[in-house]
């Protein structure tokens, strides 16, 4: 239940709006798109677990709680530093696959907002699991189609007015026409 | 450049969000009215205004400026986190509709494009005063254009305008007028990103026009 709503119904970029930044840089070609998705997902999941430690072990524990804000970026920002250099020793491989993106996700909104509805939301350990996976699925799912449209949008006559970010937008809408229908199935 | 025009660029030509497209996640998510849009420029005019005094306070002094160059982006990151966890806390004491209706954009403020960028490209390597200045014309030029976003949003969407509270314009009867409902797809999701999309357009087709004209008369007196 919550894997699904996370995927679909919740989609990151459709409906709530975080990682729109990544989703109109990177999205022009597929190749991009799938390796972006990737990264997020992985720096998500390892991210979501450190600050939902820290925040139940550590900040609840001591009653600060109105830290979260500056030791969740923290965090983020350091975790990022970290994995790349990590990657960079131990799987050349994955790291030229990811490497370029991972500096960016630094100043993605998706992942520090997915730590921070991990929390507002209460779920355990397993179900902030679930739904960080879910989440970073949706979210490489619709970078994904929204980059095939923009392959073949290259080839369109599109007004000189629309050329670009605008065209993009107008049809990130019709994506999320589509996504939002799926709400009426649960 | 001088002050006015140092204070101006935020608006037109430098526009934060229209010429840069930064900061987009926030703009489409909280311009659903606009006294959503009004208390998100609030949040982020108080901390993009105080981050850019403060980082330019420290790199304009020599002896700190050398000790914080190797992590200036933590540091700025450090002292934009705290700016933002004070809104947070103000927020909650003082308007808890707003904070409610902003939800997890107000902690997003840290990771607004916007702020570390300005930190980086300006407030760094200018003059306290220039880099103040600097950070109300960015902020109200980013307030003015997701103000833009909401009102077109709002009308099309429920046919009011909410400026703050009851504080309500009530422009329902245009639609009575012309016997057709608000467009409530414009207030959803869908909306918001149709929305931006429209206006970057409308901006763009304003922009080519000037340029032309512009190509014009240098051609015409050449």
């Amino acid at each position: 239940m919550i894997a699904f709503s996370a995927f679909i119904i919740e989609n990151i970029i459709l409906t709530q709006f975080l990682g729109i930044c990544p989703f109109m840089g990177v999205s022009t070609k597929r190749s991009s798109a799938l390796g972006m998705g990737m990264a997020v997902i992985f720096v998500m999941l390892i991210s979501s677990s450190v600050t939902w430690l820290l925040y139940t072990f550590v900040l609840e524990t001591f009653n600060i709680e109105y830290m979260r804000t500056i030791v969740f970026i923290l965090v983020i920002a350091s975790l990022v530093q970290m994995v790349e250099t990590f990657l960079k020793k131990v799987s050349p491989a994955l790291y030229k696959a990811l490497g370029i993106y991972l500096p960016l996700i630094t100043t993605n909104c998706a992942v520090l907002g997915v730590a921070i509805l991990n929390i507002s939301k209460g779920y355990n350990f397993v179900e902030m699991i679930v739904y960080t996976t879910f989440i970073g699925l949706g979210f490489l799912f619709v970078m994904y189609i929204f980059s095939m449209m923009r392959e073949k949008l290259d080839y369109s006559p599109v007004p000189k007015a629309f050329k670009g970010a605008p065209i993009a937008l107008v049809i990130a809408a019709i994506l999320a026409i589509i996504f939002s229908r799926f709400g009426g199935i649960i | 450049m001088n002050k006015k025009e140092n204070f101006l660029k935020g608006f037109i030509k430098e526009n934060p969000l229209f010429v840069s497209l930064l900061g987009m996640c926030p703009s489409l998510a909280v311009t659903t009215s606009l006294e959503n849009a009004i208390g998100m420029t609030m949040g982020v005019f108080f901390v993009l205004v105080l981050s850019n005094l403060i980082i330019s306070l420290i790199m304009s002094n020599p002896k700190l400026a050398v000790l914080v160059k190797p992590v200036r982006i933590p540091v700025y990151i450090v002292v934009i986190a705290t700016l933002v966890t004070i809104v947070e806390m103000v927020m909650h004491a003082f308007v808890i509709d707003l904070y409610r209706a902003l939800g997890v954009f107000i902690p997003l403020i840290v990771v607004n494009c916007i702020i570390l960028g300005r930190a980086e490209a300006f407030a760094s390597s200018n003059k306290p005063v220039d880099s103040l200045i600097d950070g109300v014309g960015m902020a109200l030029g980013y307030g003015a254009a997701i103000m833009l976003i909401s009102i077109f949003r709002e009308f099309l969407g429920k046919g009011t305008l909410t400026i703050w509270g009851d504080l309500q314009l009530n422009l329902t009867f245009i639609f009575n007028f012309l016997k057709i409902e608000p467009i409530a797809m414009f207030i959803q999701p869908v909306g918001a990103f149709l929305a931006f999309g429209l206006i970057l357009a409308g901006i763009t087709a304003i922009a080519n026009n000037h340029k032309n004209k512009l190509a014009k008369e240098v051609t015409n007196n050449g």
